[in-house]
């Protein structure tokens, strides 16, 4: 129970230290962050088992009881995205140990990447909804500054547009939060979800819901709002862009709507309704946009803009078995868009090109970090057996028995035209003729093969998620969705 | 214009007298947060304002080389360090009001106004920081 | 009720500088002004007809209080909006540096 509070100390501690001493002394602030990740990709793995035998934590603040105080709650769903966060940040910071060597002050670096995880994992954990915005505009800043890092022309601009829309949304989720309490006089969302059952749903209940769909909707980069993800996610450093594009959106944005839309507000078909249509229109937007690109990394932000529609079309469908593949999928593309960026960025750091048009044959000289990036086309593409193959179809398998055949055969279609861009990056990067320029480059640091072999090895045996041994990890997740206000209850009895 | 740096000799000089005095009162808001309305955000705000207004009046040489920013930059995290040790020994079951601790004044409710001080401390270092910071940048694109 | 349209309109006004503003220190100002519309917003709501300030003395009695929450909330809401301010000025200077204009028309390198 009091683990719980330790997500958020370690890396807020972690960045505090760094930022203290990691001018003075060497190789400090590297230590603070790979030590803190790992601890915490440690106690997530604990707190996962702790789920298996209690299904619901909580800790309260100061031990007075909600709602009237603060507390901090944990179910299977929280138990999943926190074990995805905690361990793409740890690959990712391992991976910065060496990548960072181009820009310049690693300790401030690590500092702002220790306080977007404590950001992330606070919004995660948090029970009440101020809290989550406050951490939500914690990770925010930090993202803000992280992707004007190396501070090119380019960076700047695509981090001023990326913090005036990201700002914008934050605005929006206070102006519904506010809303929120004007009608329930509450912040405790179990508490709101109690009320709002009680009282009868006027329009209040709608105009909040539309001002957190695009609140929510812009910092997961649903279609009308994704105009930022792709420069973005291209020009920051790419340990960066992987947790940016790996878990960032995905708890700011999908993690944080489905909390408030399926347990706070109630799901009601219409909200589905929006939520399968906006999936289905990111998906294609994003493949079809992601075909003509010649720059490795906007091609992979378009990607993630794709994959993230089939998360929420699977979420809008709504019957168990499509939210146990929306969830898996999340998971799956977590670990695998995380290891195309960090395959990206190094190719960047052994050739410090970025265009498709200029590489070719790479796969001579750069053989872990082809080895690599096979395994994660692959399984973003969906080939069996690797884990994006069994995600994709029990979400095409829902959508059939669901009857809608139509958006079922549009997922298919969408499925092959990643298929062809994925093999368009392989072809055009790693085979074919290697370019005499490219004679002298070597292969990546130590560290960074390291942790894209982890993740590779995690992207293979993925599948294996899906076995009834290990499936409750999956299942409780999908169970929390599924049960909608239950939330209430199992939160009221879990404080006690 | 005039070769010196800053604003005219009246601002100058009242500005040598009121600054001791905003900063005085930036520390009597920290000290008494726990009574009265204030606390570590607002008294941190009035002190950061302090330094500002010597730098506005006289320029940004005014400090010399004794206040760096990376002089700032350490007291700012020290000042966020000690919060949060302070905070997170309230969860792990140690008091933040030591049984018999209770003084008399200001510490009539025990180490409260420990957070206070060093929430001041971050927020004022911070923002003058901040200002220095942005100063800096703009000086930078005027050669 | 017409103050909450105060609010609104306040925030409308931010959003039009958001919107249509070309120099992006006024596109900063905007953000500013539709912060300080949702903190005011959140304010008002915490208002009780003829309610006094929500300290609690000895001698005196809790009715008629204004609603505190509210006011605790904004405290954290605009040390947000200030974090937020600062980034986006920074942000601005260093993009003065190298583009050389604030003009955000011209500020389009990256395109696709």
């Amino acid at each position: 129970m009091t683990i719980l509070p330790f997500f958020i100390i370690i890396p807020l501690a972690g960045a505090f230290l760094s930022a203290l001493l990691g001018r003075r002394v060497k190789l400090f602030s590297d230590a603070t962050a790979v030590l803190s990740c790992g601890a915490l990709t440690l106690f997530s793995l604990n707190v996962v088992k702790l789920i298996g035998a209690h299904k619901f934590l909580a800790y309260n603040m100061g031990g007075w009881m909600p709602p009237l105080g603060l507390s901090l709650a944990l179910d299977g769903l929280s138990s999943l995205i926190l074990v995805a966060v905690n361990l793409v940040s740890l690959m990712a910071a391992v991976y910065a140990v060496s990548y960072m060597r181009i820009y310049t002050e690693k300790w401030k670096f690590f500092s702002l990447f220790l306080l977007m995880l404590a950001g992330m994992n606070g919004v995660v954990l948090s029970s009440d909804m101020f809290n989550l915005y406050v951490f939500l505009e914690v990770a925010s800043i930090s993202g803000y500054a992280l992707v004007a890092f190396g501070t090119e022309p380019e960076d700047l601009e695509a981090a001023f547009k990326y913090a005036v829309m990201g700002s914008l949304a934050s605005v929006f989720i206070l102006l519904g939060i506010a809303l929120l309490y004007g009608y329930t006089s509450t912040l405790n969302m179990a508490d709101i979800s109690v009320v709002l059952s009680s009282k009868p749903r006027g329009t209040l209940v709608g105009f909040v819901s539309v001002l957190f769909l695009a609140g929510f909707g812009l910092k997961a980069a649903l279609v009308p709002f994704h105009a930022w993800l792709p420069d973005a996610h291209s020009s920051a450093p790419s340990p960066v862009s992987a947790v940016l594009s790996g878990v960032f959106i995905k708890t700011l944005g999908i993690y944080a709507m489905m909390r408030v839309f399926f347990n706070v507000l109630g799901i009601s078909d219409k909200v589905l309704l929006i939520l399968m249509v906006l999936g289905v229109l990111s998906m294609v937007a994003g493949a079809l946009l992601a075909i003509i690109k010649n720059d490795i990394k906007r091609m992979f932000a378009y990607s993630s803009i794709s994959q993230v529609g089939y998360i929420i079309f699977a979420l809008g469908i709504g019957t168990p078995l499509a939210l146990l593949g929306g969830l898996f999928h999340l998971f799956n593309h977590a670990m695998f868009k995380s290891l195309l960026f960090l395959d990206a960025g190094a190719i960047e750091y052994s050739t410090g090109k970025r265009s498709l048009e200029k590489l070719g044959g790479l796969s001579s000289k750069l053989k872990v970090t082809g080895f690599t990036s096979l395994i994660g086309s692959m399984s973003i593409s969906g080939i069996p057996p690797l884990a994006g193959f069994w995600s994709k179809l029990i979400i095409i398998i829902a959508a059939l028995q669901s009857g809608y055949f139509g958006f079922a055969s549009i997922a298919v279609i969408v499925s092959i035209i990643t298929l062809a861009y994925y093999t368009k990056f392989q072809t055009f990067a790693f085979y074919g003729k290697l370019d005499e320029a490219y004679s002298y480059i070597k292969e990546a640091a130590l560290s960074m093969k390291v942790s894209m072999l982890a993740l590779s090895l995690i992207c293979i045996a993925g599948g294996l998620l899906l076995l009834p041994s290990m499936r409750p990890f999956l299942q409780s997740a999908a169970d929390v969705l599924s049960n909608g206000s239950g939330y209430a209850g199992a939160f009221l009895g879990a404080v006690k | 214009m005039k070769n010196e740096t800053g604003m005219t000799l009246i601002v100058k000089t009242v500005t040598r007298l009121t600054t001791g005095l905003i900063m005085i009162y930036g520390i009597y808001i920290i000290l008494h947060g726990h009574v009265s309305p204030g606390g570590g955000f607002a008294g941190g705000v009035i002190i950061a304002l302090s330094l500002i207004h010597l730098v506005l009046a006289f320029g940004k040489d005014v400090l010399g080389r004794k206040f760096t920013i990376e002089r700032g930059v350490f007291l700012m995290s020290l000042g966020a360090l000690v919060y949060l040790v302070y905070s997170a020994a309230g969860f792990m079951g140690k008091r933040q009001i030591p049984e018999g601790a209770a003084g008399s004044g200001i510490f009539n409710t025990g180490l409260i106004p420990l957070g206070d001080i060093s929430l001041g401390l971050l927020t004022g270092i911070g923002l003058f920081v901040i200002f220095m910071l942005l100063v800096s940048l703009a000086d930078r694109e005027e050669k | 009720m017409s103050l909450y349209f105060l609010c609104f309109i306040l925030f409308c006004v931010g959003l039009y500088a958001v919107l249509r503003k070309r120099n992006i220190i006024k596109i900063i100002i905007g953000i500013g002004i539709i912060e300080y519309a949702v903190n005011l917003f959140i304010i008002l709501l915490g208002y009780r007809l003829q309610g006094r300030a929500p300290i609690l003395s000895g001698d005196q009695e809790v009715l008629n209080m204004v609603d505190p929450l509210p006011q605790a909330m904004v405290l954290t809401t605009i040390v947000v909006g200030l974090a937020v301010v600062v980034i986006l000025t920074g942000l601005a200077i260093r993009i003065y540096e190298k583009y050389g204009t604030f003009d955000i028309t011209k500020i389009r390198r990256l395109r696709g």
